[in-house]
């Protein structure tokens, strides 16, 4: 990536066995994942329990299919929709356009301080640290943004950013870098959190928020939250710049409902949360508060390439609820910062791959035992396992060779070993012959299996096949049927 | 949705699909299957030349390779009998993904035909042969690991533990985090060992929590796994296949 922020802690998907290792050897990091994924599993079995959720999936499922099908369009009436709200609409064709954009409006305002409110959007584009090589200072007003930005990291979640610390760790850092008296009381930090952020909304120049979702009918923006971070982000500055992905379009205001009930329930298992923001405009001349100026920042950045591929494409139907995190038994013990990618976990594996190419990433869509834990929570029905599947059909270039990096992890040595394998499987004598020979062999193969045996008794070949055992049984029981 | 199967009536025949695993390190699951099978008066065809159901391949990025073995194996169950599966994962490759697989392709007809009469072997024992077992084992507290495949591809959670629950003699118990991925997943447990030996070293743990004395699976990948670390760190709880464990119980 070109921008990174000096000093953040940096993680890289191409380190993501070294990353995976030191995480499965932190008994910290194991502990408050573990116990976070079970917390939230359980609360989305809870939210969900009284609910046909089946037809509420399939309804979600459809609303963002239809929303797809018609994506063009939809941006279209957007635009205009939002144009005649007087809100001013901006599109970018990548993160470094849209920064640019964004740097460009702020600087117009002659804006030093921005607000922000949470947007992994802005996360995937380096957003911040872009504002601040242009001496613009953007403060995270999200508790878990905020608390990893005082960190130097990046999120490790995309709901709960701050997931991977523990109430003493936050502690460390809320003393350590807002020089709090040390506590552990979860209440007095996020007062103190609260008060140190109080002055800043007051004081931002310009609020910076994602978008939950964009209604082309009618041109609002929602925004999804709990903490009225979003709603002062959104309301305090004179100025609100909302930047969101393309694919976050939809239809009709009615199709809010559907979404929205599967997004905070997959997500935290909450049956509402505590705002749901609908922005429609700026302050009219008889309102008393609301910014001066409104713009939306429509960012492709890969994702036009996606739709291109009418299967890729189910990608775009996420709703960032994070619950495919939440499941994954991979996710759960190596934590987000493994994956070293601005969305981990099986949604960030099967998005990750167009906006860095296969080679950067090759090895996140096999970081997966296809369980298919993920595409069984996933409200919008994305067939994450599917889509693994393909990406690894792509990298090792069995694909249609339109993901950027295609048939990068392809070698001469395992493509080889592959069409050793299918002579074997399609040559039936000889592959009889070859479970024979292993049989025989059976003591005599290796106790050690590469890493296999690290952790678990290496299997020994059976001293005779199935193929030879139901020989034998076929012969017994025919002389049965004889005598 | 998953769509609801209709199962047909007990047929006098089926074919037995064993999978490569079964052939090549557990055996006596596949020839237990068969028995089981035999002895509600089924005929068991195994065609001869069955190797591999092209999973491996399939996983891992290799669709060609896997569908040239996949199509060998199309070739060999010509009869319109169930074909049966002592596996939720090869099961759920010759039903979900043969078709997908194949689609576009001459041999798309073949495949979905094929995938339309595929049978897990616990699906099959359950919902069409209504197995009635009588159990003459000795008490054992049992936990029963159903694989991935089975649960969530193949809509199969209930047909494993139901057939345990038959067994008078058997206590089933449930281990923590029932559903969670033994950490197996194919090439997974190669490619990324450190991760699938943090999975399963859980999932032994929570089988050994749960009081079981014996774990029981469908799918010889989590045999395999499971009970290799089991026995790695000389764990009393073995593993076995369902078939093989049904069989000595209730056997002749």
């Amino acid at each position: 990536m070109s921008l990174e922020t000096p000093g953040v802690q940096t993680f890289r998907p191409q380190a993501f066995h070294r990353q995976a290792h030191d995480a499965l050897g932190n008994p910290q990091i194991r502990a408050n994942f573990r116990g976070a994924m079970d917390g939230l599993m359980g609360k989305r079995r809870e939210a969900f329990a009284d609910w046909e959720l089946e037809r509420l999936r399939e309804l979600g499922a459809s609303v963002r299919l239809r929303a797809l099908a018609q994506l063009p369009t939809l941006l279209e009436r957007l635009e205009a929709n939002c144009q005649a709200n007087g809100i001013r609409v901006h599109w970018a064709e990548d993160g470094e356009a849209a920064c640019r954009l964004i740097r460009e409006l702020c600087e117009a305002r002659g804006a030093k301080a921005v607000i922000k409110g949470k947007s992994m959007v802005t996360e995937e584009m380096h957003l911040n640290a872009h504002l601040e090589a242009a001496g613009i200072e953007a403060l995270e007003s999200d508790l878990g943004e905020y608390l990893v930005q005082l960190n130097d990291q990046t999120p490790s979640h995309i709901i709960m950013p701050a997931i991977h610390l523990n109430t003493d760790e936050i502690a460390d850092v809320m003393h350590d870098k807002t020089g709090i008296p040390r506590t552990r009381d979860v209440d007095a930090m996020t007062a103190a959190a609260r008060a140190q952020l109080r002055e800043r909304f007051m004081a931002a120049d310009v609020g910076i928020t994602g978008v939950n979702f964009a209604v082309a009918e009618t041109g609002t923006l929602c925004l999804v939250e709990n903490e009225g971070n979003g709603r002062m982000t959104t309301t305090v500055p004179p100025v609100h710049i909302a930047v969101t992905g393309i694919e976050k379009v939809v239809e009709q205001l009615r199709d809010v409902a559907p979404l929205y009930a599967l997004l905070t329930r997959s997500a935290t298992g909450q049956h509402a949360t505590t705002y749901l923001n609908m922005i429609s405009g700026p302050r009219k001349s008889d309102e008393q508060d609301g910014p001066e100026e409104v713009h939306l920042v429509l960012v492709d950045n890969g994702r036009s390439a996606i739709y291109q591929d009418d299967e890729l494409l189910d990608t775009l139907r996420c709703i960032r609820c994070g619950a495919c995190m939440n499941h994954c038994p991979v996710y759960t013990r190596v934590g987000g910062h493994s994956y070293g990618t601005t969305y981990p976990g099986p949604i960030g594996s099967i998005l990750m791959p167009h906006l860095m190419g296969l080679e950067a990433t090759k090895d996140l869509p096999t970081a997966s035992s296809l369980c298919g834990a993920c595409g069984e929570v996933c409200p919008v029905k994305i067939p994450i396992p599917d889509l693994l599947t393909r990406l690894r059909r792509e990298a090792v270039g069995e694909g249609r060779g339109n993901v950027p990096g295609a048939g990068s992890k392809r070698t001469r040595t395992e493509a080889a070993a592959w069409k050793a394998w299918q002579w074997l499987a399609t040559h039936p004598a000889a592959w009889r012959g070859a479970a024979g020979v292993a049989g025989r062999l059976g003591s005599l193969t290796p106790s050690r299996l590469g890493p296999w045996s690290d952790h678990r008794v290496a299997p020994k070949p059976a001293r005779h096949s199935l193929h030879a055992l139901i020989k034998r049984h076929r012969s017994t029981t025919d002389e049965e049927g004889q005598s | 949705m998953t769509p609801i199967k209709c199962y047909p009536p007990k047929p006098p025949r089926v074919y037995l699909f064993g999978t490569c695993l079964v052939d090549l390190f557990f055996p006596e699951a596949g020839l237990d299957a068969v028995r089981l099978l035999e002895r509600e008066g089924i005929a068991v065809d195994f065609p001869e030349d069955q190797t591999c159901c092209g999973q491996p391949a399939y996983t891992s990025g290799y669709q060609d390779e896997a569908r040239a073995v996949a199509a060998a194996q199309l070739d060999l169950f010509p009869e319109p009998w169930p074909i049966v599966v002592p596996s939720g994962s090869c099961g759920g490759m010759l039903r979900h993904h043969y078709p997908k697989l194949f689609a576009g392709t001459p041999l798309e007809a073949k495949a979905n035909e094929l995938a339309g009469r595929v049978f897990e072997l616990t699906e099959f024992l359950v919902h069409v042969c209504h197995l009635e077992l009588e159990d003459r084992g000795a008490p054992e507290t049992v936990a029963m690991h159903t694989s991935c495949s089975a649960r969530r591809e193949m809509g199969l959670a209930e047909t494993g533990p139901a057939l345990l629950a038959r067994l008078g003699r058997v206590t089933l118990v449930e281990q923590e985090r029932a559903a969670e991925c033994c950490g197996f997943g194919g090439t997974f447990a190669v490619r990324h060992p450190e991760v699938s030996a943090a999975m399963v070293e859980d999932k032994s743990r929570a089988i050994e929590a749960a009081g079981a004395e014996r774990f029981v699976t469908s799918d010889c990948g989590c045999l395999m796994n499971i009970a290799g670390r089991l026995a790695h760190r000389d764990s009393s709880v073995e593993g076995e296949h369902i078939a093989s464990y049904l069989w000595r119980r209730v056997g002749k």
